[in-house]
Order: C-alpha cells, then structure tokens, then sequence
C-alpha cells in the first residue's frame, strides 16, 4: 500500500461520525488517535468559546462542537484557527439567538486581535501638524468590527467580571461592537450606528474628506464636521485609528 | 547539505504559560528553554513579546508540531515561512519537529501521526526535511514519535528509519526517551536496540517525560514526572552518546516551578554520573 493509501485511509478513520465497527479502528492503538482527534477538537472549541460554552452548558456546547467537528474537519496548519467558523453551526442550530451569534463574534475576535499584527499608533497632539489632503487614516490590524442588535457586550462583561449575568435582550437602536487591542490587552467598546458605519467606511475610503462627507450626508454640515473631528480624536486617543502621510 | 549542528550540553524546560510571570520576573537556572514554535508564530501582541524577553535572559530552541514531513502532500509553503522569520528573530539554538505526518489534502489533523517505515516513505520523508531545511537555512533536529499502533506495511524499523534519513538529509536527531519506551512496550520493540541503532554522532537534544498507563497501552501525555524506568533508559542514553541537552517536557497537570527544576536536577545529577544509580 502507498503512503498516500495508508494516509488517506486513516484520515477516513479518523473522521468517520458515530460508531466505527470495521475491525482495523477496534485496535487500542486506533482508538487512541482518534479518540484523541475529536477530544482535541473539543478542547480547542472550549478553550476558543470560553463564555459560551458555559452559558450554553456543557452537554447542549457539546452536541454543538460535534455536529461542528463532523462538518468543518480542521485544515489550517495552526490549531488555534479551528473555531474560527464555529458561528456558522451557532447559527444553524440557534436560529433565532443574535445574542448567541453576537456573544461568538465577541469570542474569536477577542482570540484574533490578541494575535494581531502590532500597529504604530498616533498622538492625538498631531491633528494640528496633519495635512488633510494627503492624509490617510488607517484602522489598527487588531480592530474587529460588528453590528450589535443585543446586550451581548453587558453579557460578555459580566460573565468576563463573574457577575450576575442580566436576561438577554434586544437593545432599543441597533448599534456596533468593536474590539481592539491597547498595548496587549484587548478592549471591547459598544458604538452608536453612526461610529460604526464610519469605522466601515474607513475600510473602502481612508481619507478625512470621505468621512467628513459621510458625517455631514448624515448630520448636517457644521455638526457633522464637527463629530468627524471628534471621533477622529477618539480613535487616535483609542490607538484603533492611525494617521498616514 | 547543512553542516552539522554543534553539540550544547545543557538543561533546559519547556517554556509554559504558567511559568511566564518566573521567567520574565526571577532568574531561573537553566540553560535554555524550548518553546512550542506555533505559538509564537504569529502576527504580534504579547506572544511574541514574551518570547523576546524570555530570549534575552536564555537561549531557546524552537519545536514544532505542525510540519508533518511524513505526509505524502509536500510541506506548507506559508507555515515554513512563518517559521523562518520567527528563526530570523529569535536565533534559535535547535529548531526541531517531528518524524510524523498531520496533513493529506485539506485535512489536518492536528496530531503526530506514525509513518509507516517503508522505503516510499523514506524517500518522501526525506525530501521534505531538505526542502524544509532549505527553506529555514539551516539543519533541523527530527524526534521519534510515540507509537500506538503499528503499519502493516514496513520495510525497516523504526531507528533504521530515523538513521537513514538522518544521514541522507544531514538532519540531527532529538531523542525524545519517554517515546522510546512508550512505542518500545506499545509496539513490543526492544528499546535497548532502539538506543544502540540510531547514529550517536546526530543526536542533538533529548526530552524526558511522564507517560500514562492503561489496561491496552502506555499513552504519552506529558502530565505526570518522569518515571523509573525512563531514567533508567536516560542512564543509557548518556553512557551511548554523552552529554546532550536535555530537557523536562510537562503540558498537562503542570506544577509550579520549583518541582519541575527538581526534576530536571536529577537529570543534571545523572550527567554527571552517567552510572550510579542517583534517581531510579
């Protein structure tokens, strides 16, 4: 048998669903590689969700992470990317629980922007040396942005403080969720729908100008100049934003 | 062909979260550290902050669990470039995987899975470890995985593998000697033989560890102190090839510090008295 026969026949093996009855996989030995196979899975996905897989309870986060296991089989060179995914089967199997949805996002960004590329940063004391024309105004490799329609961040803040954790709910105007990381701590922040569409905008046009025209399209000339200054000076002061010449 | 790696006689441990704030924080007595290269093969943030600080204060050794020279695929473009500009920045003293595949396809399954020891397989195996080394500009150490089952389809054993490719790829060898006796009594092989047959010149680096027993098998989980019988084959280890770096590994049930240093101080007393009986 080739080593491409024998690798793919363990692979298969491996990664059969339910009970395996062919006499080969009854060995100690093949029990062992794949017992462990689904057990690391497992143990990656909990450790990726460490919040929900408590919020959901441990047998209702496991039939999850199984159905999850058998439709998704890992393919990145690193581990750590398994979950990355896992919303997608959240998803289908809680239809009807943006708060579930959200509560994930929260997780593996937080997982992803801890690892990101470190970013240099800019003083808020430079807004007056800045050539507006020229400037480009780049977000940080570590900010991860979403819509919010639930109290998940209060959720997630709770749960990360061990506090009591409040009902679910829908919050009254929709709004975003950003995190990012401030030196090696990962920060999340809750945003009104205008912040978190000019965040968006940023990703298709860096320029002042452009958020300028977008603020004032919604404002108003003179309060929507105004908020772009000051979400700018935010940013800067956040480190989320940078300024590029 | 590299040229050879040199000799390092020291005592080292695996690096782990539990211990960052005692590396970073108070001198620890040890030679060098070996950290898992996947790690801290990643963009930024604290990781990699922590692993220039640790490289300040003590040599590292990177070893990785996600080349997979064994598989039939070639090895991953993108991982090997990762790992080479992690090798840029930390200056490794080993940089060390293992004699396993992961990957066919698509699918990787995360674990060090046993190659069969046939000929094809050598080949294959081989050519991997040059391009990886190539890749990398430098001699790799490859460890003897533990074993829990074993290919009907074999054309040698396996130290008569780990010899071969070792001296067709001028690769060096990193005798793990907690797997030498787990696939020894898994697989019913002679662990004396083992030792007597693999190419002492090649042997760069040595890892002791805790296995667990079953009623089926011996299971290599890295939770429990090094046992009896694995000093005992550490014992002769030394008398075959000499002083080689040695290190702890401990991944699960990790205890504080101090116990592991412990540990590792009967390692340090066996070196220096390769025949008495310090530990068993």
């Amino acid at each position: 048998m080739t080593l491409a026969a024998v690798q793919q026949r363990m692979r298969e093996r491996l990664t059969r669903s339910g009970p395996d009855d062919h006499h080969a996989t009854q060995t100690p030995g093949y029990r062992i590689y794949r017992n462990h196979y689904r057990a690391q899975l497992v143990h990656c996905l909990e450790t990726s969700y460490p919040m929900l897989s408590g919020w959901l309870g441990p047998d209702e986060f496991l039939q999850a992470a199984i159905q999850y296991i058998d439709d998704h089989p890992p393919h990145a060179w690193t581990l750590d990317a398994y979950g990355a995914t896992f919303q997608s089967t959240l998803q289908d199997r809680y239809p009807h629980n943006p708060d579930i949805h959200e509560l994930a996002w929260i997780e593996w960004s937080l997982s992803e922007s801890f690892v990101a590329m470190d970013a240099p940063t800019s003083s808020p004391g430079l807004l007056g040396e800045l050539d507006w024309e020229a400037v480009r105004l780049r977000l940080a490799p570590s900010v991860r942005l979403c819509k919010a329609t639930t109290n998940a961040m209060a959720l997630w803040h709770a749960w990360n403080s061990a506090a009591a954790l409040p009902e679910s709910e829908m919050l009254a105007t929709a709004g975003g969720l950003i995190i990012w990381r401030e030196d090696f701590i990962c920060r999340l922040k809750q945003l009104d729908a205008i912040e978190h569409a000019a965040l968006l905008l940023l990703h298709d046009d860096s320029r002042f100008a452009g958020l300028c025209a977008a603020l004032v399209e919604h404002l108003g000339e003179t309060p929507g100049v105004r908020r772009a200054g000051e979400l700018l000076a935010g940013w800067l002061h956040m480190g989320i934003v940078h300024c590029e010449c | 062909m590299f040229p050879p790696l040199p000799g390092f006689a020291g005592f080292g441990l695996g690096l782990r979260k539990e211990h960052y704030r005692d590396f970073l924080e108070t001198p620890v007595p040890v030679d060098f550290v070996e950290v898992i290269s996947e790690n801290f093969m990643v963009d930024g943030g604290q990781p990699r902050h922590i692993l220039r600080q640790v490289r300040e204060r003590h040599p590292v050794a990177l070893h990785g669990v996600s080349m997979s020279v064994g598989s039939i695929d070639d090895p991953d473009i993108r991982y090997l470039r990762r790992l080479r500009a992690l090798v840029d920045e930390i200056e490794p003293l080993f940089v060390s995987d293992h004699l396993s595949w992961s990957r066919i396809g698509r699918f990787n399954s995360h674990d060090l899975l046993p190659v069969p020891y046939t000929r094809e397989a050598l080949d294959i195996v081989c050519r991997h470890i040059d391009a990886a080394q190539e890749a990398l500009g430098r001699a790799m150490l490859f460890e003897n995985p533990s074993v829990y089952l074993r290919h009907e389809e074999q054309d040698m054993n396996e130290w008569e593998f780990l010899a071969t490719m070792a001296q067709r790829t001028g690769c060096g060898l990193l005798l793990d000697v907690n797997n030498v006796y787990v696939s020894s009594c898994n697989l019913g092989w002679d662990a004396d033989a083992f030792l007597s047959g693999i190419p002492a010149d090649r042997v760069r680096q040595i890892h002791l560890a805790g296995h667990t027993k079953t009623d089926e098998l011996l299971i290599d989980t890295h939770d429990k102190p090094v046992c009896g019988d694995v000093w005992a084959l550490y014992r002769d280890a030394l008398a075959l090839f000499g002083p080689i770096a040695t290190m702890i590994e401990r991944d699960d049930d990790i205890p504080p510090l101090p116990a592991l240093l412990k540990e590792l101080d009967i390692a340090r007393g066996m070196a220096r008295r390769p025949r008495s009986s310090e530990a068993a």
